[in-house]
């Protein structure tokens, strides 16, 4: 009796592949909601400033790396200089704030508003080729930033620095100095919402567009997608990721810039971020941001060598895992499953 | 007779020295399986190239609905309701089979990145919509079972109709397939010759490009035979068959195998 009626139930019992894939959206949610939900349980479990500060400078890394990633890994374009977009936040932030006296917040928007301006002068004449032109301009933008923070001591206070940055301020709550704690949950709530949006935006028409396009930009054009379109917005949206980490690196404990961190080798950590994670991932940047900022932070008695790790780390990664470590965790799982019976499902035969 | 839906006129490219395409002209009228034949440097190819914005004509206009094309991008000629399928198949290999399709309603969306990024003004039903609507795509197409594979897994004959599926997802009004027979073996190509019949008895008018005479002869309303860029005759299969130039030019020996 229960065999003649297998194949009345069968359609009910193969999983429909739209359930399936709204069921890989919905586990997403929960993975997002559970690490922030870790990350903002961290700082009880660590009773040291030093370790917060640390924590912070990761979650500056992980917007950064995740706004890289959206044009890395999805619209499969490359930027060498993406430490310009973070130090035009960064400095256009402290300027306007320290030496204009602006609202902070009004500071942000002004400084997300240039990067994109900056961006977008950038990626229209390059992305409308194809090849890797956008890598080059890039390259040259990050050299051009550097410079004209170093030399332009006037506005920006050169290699002294520029100082005097007021603290961010939160419904007219100021998040001081001495309180790293505060801008730890300031910085995080910013990676979770900036982490929330760029899973919507790649889990949605655009994002599909952009993965369609990495593919085969003949097959996304007869389908309607504006290629060039999109690959400049994806690469404005970047930018913006970066300028936001800025801004928040500007006001964050120490309140002062320096030229150091928004050069070519921030650029090339940023990228090792990307690419050691996994591009084309949610969580492999965030990997990312982490390992190399623990790295960062382990070589920094020997300050400038850190560059040649990361060029190692790169090549390594290029030849031994070019999908990045959470791919090749993914493949090592499905290895292991197929080795031992009992972890497949149940369900299969 | 139909209304005439595509009107080629005057179309001319050429590459260094060799004029691929010579002055070539013709009409496509609505609900019609129309062929271009052609032995191998005809320019068949670089016709279609040219009406999806992929190459740029040197001189020519194309009119489909009464709107130039000629000039445009090829995401805008899309966007008028022109979809393309392609010799090998193109794909997107990282993606499901399900994702493609997904990929294909992109012209009907409208989610932008912001609003896609934030979940507002109905992206989020418009991703739940369009999941579904792939699904039924891909059911219909007999394809359900696919869904979940990954697109580069696939043999050749699945891959085609993925793509036709695919192209089908934007709800062109014409659909130009570039050697839809090419790499199928004779089962899987009597499917595809029913599968553009299917087609265009749904409404979407068919512009075919075909080494396969078998499949041109028994599908096709109405052929365009071209020769070293140029037009050589048109008319329905029958005509054609018969049509000594065809068969000189062409045809040859597979005469007999029509």
């Amino acid at each position: 009796m229960a065999a003649r009626e297998r194949p009345h139930t069968d359609e009910a019992i193969v999983p429909n592949e739209a359930e399936r894939h709204a069921a890989r959206r919905r586990a997403e949610k929960l993975q997002i909601v559970a690490f922030f939900g870790i990350m903002a349980l961290v700082p009880f479990g660590i009773g040291n400033d030093y370790y917060l500060h640390i924590l912070i400078y990761i979650g500056l890394h992980l917007i950064l790396a995740t706004g890289l990633n959206l044009l890395m890994g999805y619209a499969g374009q490359v930027s060498l200089g993406h430490a310009a977009f973070y130090g035009i936040g960064a400095y256009a932030s402290g300027i306007l704030t320290a030496t204009y006296g602006w609202n902070p917040w009004l500071a942000m928007l002004a400084a997300l508003l240039l990067t994109c301006v900056v961006a977008w002068l950038v990626g229209k004449p390059t992305l409308r080729l194809r090849g890797h032109y956008l890598a080059m301009a890039t390259l040259g933008v990050g050299i051009i930033v550097a410079v004209v923070i170093r030399q332009w001591t006037d506005l920006t206070g050169g290699s002294a620095g520029l100082t005097g940055i007021p603290s961010m301020t939160f419904f007219g709550h100021e998040l001081t100095s001495d309180q790293d704690l505060q801008y730890y949950y300031f910085v995080w709530a910013w990676a979770a919402a900036l982490t929330v949006l760029f899973a919507n935006l790649v889990a949605s028409r655009p994002g599909r567009a952009l993965r369609a396009l990495h593919d085969s930009e003949l097959a996304a054009q007869v389908l309607g997608v504006d290629t060039a379109g999109f690959k400049v917005r994806a690469f404005v949206i970047s930018a913006a990721y970066a300028s936001i980490a800025g801004t928040l690196y500007a006001h964050s404990s120490m309140r002062f810039l320096s030229p150091t961190p928004f050069g070519f080798h921030t650029s090339i950590a940023l990228l090792v971020m990307v690419v050691l994670g996994g591009q084309g991932t949610l969580w492999g940047p965030v990997l990312g941001a982490f390992t190399i900022t623990l790295i960062e932070e382990t070589l920094r008695p020997y300050a400038d060598y850190d560059i040649i790790v990361y060029g190692l780390l790169l090549m390594v990664l290029m030849i031994v895992m070019p999908g990045g470590v959470s791919r090749a965790l993914g493949s090592l799982i499905d290895l292991v499953r197929g080795w031992v019976p009992a972890l497949r499902g149940g369900d299969e035969p | 007779m139909n209304e005439v839906l595509f009107r080629v006129n005057g179309l001319s490219k050429t590459f260094g020295g060799l004029q691929a395409v010579r002055n070539v002209g013709f009409e496509v009228r609505e609900g019609q399986i129309k062929a271009l034949i052609g032995p191998n440097g005809a320019g068949k190819t670089t016709i279609f190239n040219l009406l999806t914005g992929v190459l740029a004509a040197d001189s020519g206009s194309a009119e489909f609905e009464g709107r130039e094309l000629i000039g445009l991008p090829t995401h805008r000629i899309a966007a008028l309701g022109i979809g393309r399928t392609f010799q090998t198949s193109l794909l997107f290999d990282q993606m499901t089979v399900l994702e493609n399709v997904m990929v294909g309603h992109h012209l009907r969306g409208r989610a932008t990145m912001l609003t896609a990024a934030l979940r507002i003004l109905g992206a989020g039903r418009e991703e739940n919509e369009y999941r579904r609507t792939a699904m039924e795509t891909l059911d219909r197409a007999g394809l359900a079972d696919l869904a979940g594979r990954s697109a580069a897994e696939l043999p050749i004959g699945q891959r085609r109709m993925v793509e036709v599926a695919r192209a089908l997802a934007a709800e062109p009004r014409l659909l130009m397939m570039d050697e839809p027979a090419a790499g199928l073996n004779m089962r899987e190509t009597e499917q595809m010759a029913e599968t553009i019949q299917q087609i265009r008895d749904s409404g979407v008018t068919v512009l075919i490009v075909e080494h396969d005479m078998s499949l041109v002869m028994s599908i096709s309303d109405e052929i365009l035979v071209l020769d070293q860029g140029q037009r050589l005759a048109e008319g329905p299969p029958s005509e054609i068959r018969n049509d000594r130039r065809v068969l000189s030019a062409y045809l040859g020996e597979e005469a007999d195998g029509c």
